[in-house]
């Protein structure tokens, strides 16, 4: 049988001189028709530029095909050598044999039009539909992309859909020319844990019912073991690795293969949390947050009343020296926006935030996800280290550049790094920048919201490391806020789930990881991707997190609360 | 810095333009030394209406004072205007713009609403307006350009301020109890220099024309000094005698803005993000 898409020595340079300019090194592989290719490496290796050779939309972004050939069959069994092919012929190819998704669905759906008007044109483009006919193609491919109310939702701009709807929309309009072969772009990175898991069963699914071949370009090594067949692992522009995906997933060759598999977070319920301490009854809480509310007005109109979105609402903990609680929810859920309250950073409405004085003026420190917006560009390292000292009263002096330097060696950068600016430094050592300036101050208690999840999975887990040995070494406590439960299992002593603005479980981390009692937590800790579970089948779940907006006045019903188990609770979910 | 001098170079219209502009500053410089060719102010009586000669490079006026002399001086008036008004409009600007975004909703308002009705006048009108007010004259020229070109600049700095202001780095310099004025300098400000380094030098451009406007309706510079406005309104009713005394301090004026333009567009390429994003 003749493969659907065979790539052979292929090569791919940019800018004036793409042969010296090399990103793509050289890439062969055969892809048959109903078969999964998962593409991993991370950001760099060349994988999404390998992938949108394919449909040469790889030429827009100013690259050049330098040798190779790209074969393709088309519908009509004839074959065509795509690197070769001229810009119209391509015309024909991109959509209709060969449907793309891309990561973010925001800025690749058009923002002035209904979501509708946009699959209604992907019908009439490719299939040459018009009117109610088109009409009713988009609602039956919306329904089959698992969209509740499809009907109305057609109606809907791009901006009124959440980030799971927006990409269930990009893959009804790839579907709509019924794609022999569907390329996905890391189409669940920006996505929430449960929401890539209901994405993921989705394009599982629908693989099945179509038919159709996919090559499914990701960073997560666990994450495609649920749905590949194959697995190409590219580092540096090079194909390292391809076999099945059981052969590359149980017995790796490559050692970048062996060294991704390490560093990808395992996540086992709960058997590798830490174990380096226990709470004593004794001991005080270094911070106590007492049902804390946050509310953001919401202007409805001149005469209608206000209402309030109830971003956090009634959340209680406290946090030991020398501890880690984390904080585990998606987005919208309220962590973010609880640091930032105990940092002062958004106005509580209510509720009591009691930290214990510590070793600075200034005991609570924050490190925050993006190493790059968080680092003035416009100053260098120097004065970025100092900011924290000179806000306290300190001077610039030899002192403080002598413990700039320590805390620098402390966290892994030279120290010769002093007048240098962030841009020349990458993602991981940008963010142990920003760890080493919180340290400036010795506070008592960092928190680190998402701080690790915008680097690559191998930098990851050193910065982890550093975590924890930092910890030890100045006695911190962290509050780590996070969305990735194997990251929360290496790192967490307890472990405080939110949904919708609320505190649903907390408890020690093995006793929530390994028994979790709200049916939010076991949603959460089953859409966790990982390489162990690569046959379980995941249902498309397509529950909806309540909306946050109520009307002015209202206070939500008082919490219960029932004990599981010594240092575990569980809110008593309503039954309905 | 000296990478933003090479790139300068580097770009055509850059090279142009700072040519230009060292010409011109260099021929303010000597009008401000008083080495020009003949004394500006002389009349040779003799030589009344002189086409351009080797002595008389661009001719003499009606009164027998030498074109290229006066148009030295001219420069210089103009550089002195432009310069001062700028300044003084983007300290304005800048401060107002900062405040409004940082400080936010009641003082935004006021503070941008004022800027907008200023910026509802157009700049050539308010300025004849506040000079009719206080009287010609050097200074009015510079406070009234000034006062004109400030709610540019303020709109300029308060849009990136807005943004900037929401960015982590001010979130992570308030968690560690830094003070307002280190925040609106070290963060806020520093990024706001590119943006502004190019508003000033499109700003010198209009802000010389604006003068050239101002004196050549006669409330700008005051005779006898010379100035570009000036000579050029002078010339209006000898337009078919003596040409050249309309054709060069026009060409003068337009150089000028061109060279201010130039330079401008160039800056806004070499600063822009994007292309930054190339080089690195």
């Amino acid at each position: 049988m003749t493969p659907l898409l065979s790539v052979r020595d292929l090569r791919v340079g940019f800018g004036q001189n793409p042969a010296a300019n090399e990103v793509v090194k050289g890439v062969s592989f055969d892809l048959a028709a109903g078969e999964t290719l998962a593409i991993v490496g991370e950001s760099g290796s060349g994988k999404s530029v390998t992938a949108l050779s394919v449909n040469r939309l790889v030429d827009f972004g100013g690259g050049r095909i330098t040798n190779g050939s790209i074969i393709l069959q088309r519908s009509d069994s004839s074959t065509l050598d795509v690197a070769k092919a001229d810009e119209k012929v391509l015309r024909t190819i991109r959509g209709r044999d060969v449907g793309m998704i891309f990561q973010e669905p925001m800025t690749s759906l058009n923002p002035v039009h209904t979501v509708g008007a946009q699959i209604e044109e992907a019908f009439r483009l490719n299939r040459g539909l018009h009117g109610a006919e088109a009409e009713r193609a988009a609602l039956e491919v919306l329904e089959r992309v698992r969209i509740p109310d499809a009907k109305s939702r057609l109606a809907y701009y791009p901006h009124q859909l959440s980030g799971g709807m927006r990409q269930r929309v990009m893959i009804a309009m790839a579907l709509a020319s019924s794609p022999r072969l569907l390329i996905a772009d890391e189409p669940t990175t920006a996505l929430d844990v449960t929401v890539q898991a209901q994405i993921m069963a989705l394009l599982a699914e629908l693989r099945a019912e179509t038919g159709m071949s996919m090559i499914f370009i990701t960073h997560d090594i666990g994450l495609v073991a649920g749905i590949a067949d194959r697995i190409m692992v590219m580092q540096h522009g090079l194909a390292v690795e391809q076999n099945t995906t059981d052969a590359v997933l149980d017995n790796p060759q490559h050692d970048y293969t062996k060294h991704l598999l390490n560093a990808v977070p395992h996540f086992t319920s709960g058997k590798a949390v830490r174990a380096d301490n226990e709470r004593t009854a004794t001991s005080e809480p270094i911070i106590k947050v007492d049902d804390l509310v946050v509310r953001f007005p919401v202007k409805k109109g001149l005469f209608k009343p206000k209402g309030a979105i109830h971003a956090v609402d009634g959340v209680s903990f406290d946090l030991m020296p020398g501890e880690t609680l984390a904080i585990v929810g998606e987005s919208g859920s309220g962590k973010s926006t609880t640091a930032r309250a105990i940092l002062g950073l958004v106005e509580k409405h209510r509720g009591a935030i009691a930290a214990k004085a510590g070793r600075s003026r200034r005991p609570i420190q924050m490190v925050f996800q993006d190493p790059f917006a968080s680092l003035n560009p416009r100053l260098n390292v120097e004065a970025l280290m100092a900011e924290p000292a000179i806000a306290n009263g300190q001077k610039l002096d030899d002192t403080l550049r002598d413990r700039m330097r320590f805390l620098l060696d402390r966290v892994g950068l030279p120290a010769d790094v002093l007048n240098r600016y962030p841009h020349q430094f990458s993602g991981g050592q940008r963010q142990r920048l920003c760890i080493a300036r919180v340290l400036m101050l010795n506070p008592d208690v960092v928190v680190l919201d998402e701080a690790v999840s915008a680097l690559d999975v191998s930098v990851q887990a050193r910065v982890l490391d550093l975590l924890v040995d930092l910890q030890r070494e100045f006695s911190l406590a962290y509050l780590f806020i996070s969305h990735d439960m194997a990251v929360v299992e290496r790192i967490a002593h307890r472990i405080a789930v939110m949904y919708a603005g609320q505190i649903v479980e907390i408890g020690e981390a093995r006793a929530v990881l390994s028994d979790p009692q709200h049916s939010y937590t076991k949603r959460l800790i089953s859409a966790v991707p990982a390489v162990e579970r690569r046959r379980q089948h995941f249902a498309v779940d397509a529950t909806q997190v309540p909306s946050l907006v109520r009307p002015a006045g209202y206070e939500p019903p008082p919490a219960n609360w029932r004990e599981a188990g010594q240092d575990h609770r569980v809110r008593i979910e309503e039954t309905k | 810095m000296s990478k933003l001098a090479r790139a300068f170079l580097r770009h055509p219209s850059g090279r142009i333009g700072l040519a230009i502009i060292s010409l011109y500053l260099i021929a303010a410089l000597l009008g401000i030394v008083g080495l020009t060719p003949h004394d500006p102010l002389k009349l040779f009586a003799i030589d009344r209406l002189k086409p351009p000669s080797a002595t008389y490079w661009f001719g003499t006026d009606l009164l027998g004072r030498d074109t290229f002399s006066r148009l030295m001086v001219g420069i210089k008036q103009s550089m002195i205007i432009a310069f001062c008004s700028v300044g003084l409009a983007t300290l304005f600007g800048t401060v107002i713009g900062l405040l409004a975004a940082w400080w936010g909703t009641l003082w935004d308002g006021i503070l941008m609403r004022i800027m907008d009705v200023l910026l509802a006048f157009p700049a050539i009108l308010l300025a004849l307006l506040i000079i009719a007010i206080v009287g010609p004259g050097t200074s009015t020229s510079v406070a009234a350009i000034a006062i004109v070109y400030t709610p540019i600049f303020a709109r300029v700095v308060r849009g990136p301020a807005l943004s900037l202001k929401q960015r982590d780095f001010v979130d992570a310099a308030r968690t560690f109890g830094s003070s307002q004025p280190y925040i609106l300098s070290h963060h806020l400000l520093l990024n706001l220099v590119a943006p502004l380094a190019v508003q000033v030098t499109l700003a010198l451009a209009w802000a010389l024309l604006t003068e050239a406007g101002l004196s050549f309706l006669g409330l700008g510079t005051q005779p006898p000094t010379p100035s570009l406005g000036l000579m050029l309104a002078e010339s209006k009713n000898l337009m078919t005698q003596a040409p050249w005394l309309m054709i060069f301090p026009a060409l003068t004026i337009m150089l000028g803005i061109l060279g201010f333009n130039l330079t401008g567009d160039a800056l806004r390429d070499i600063l822009d993000p994007r292309t930054q994003r190339r080089e690195a």
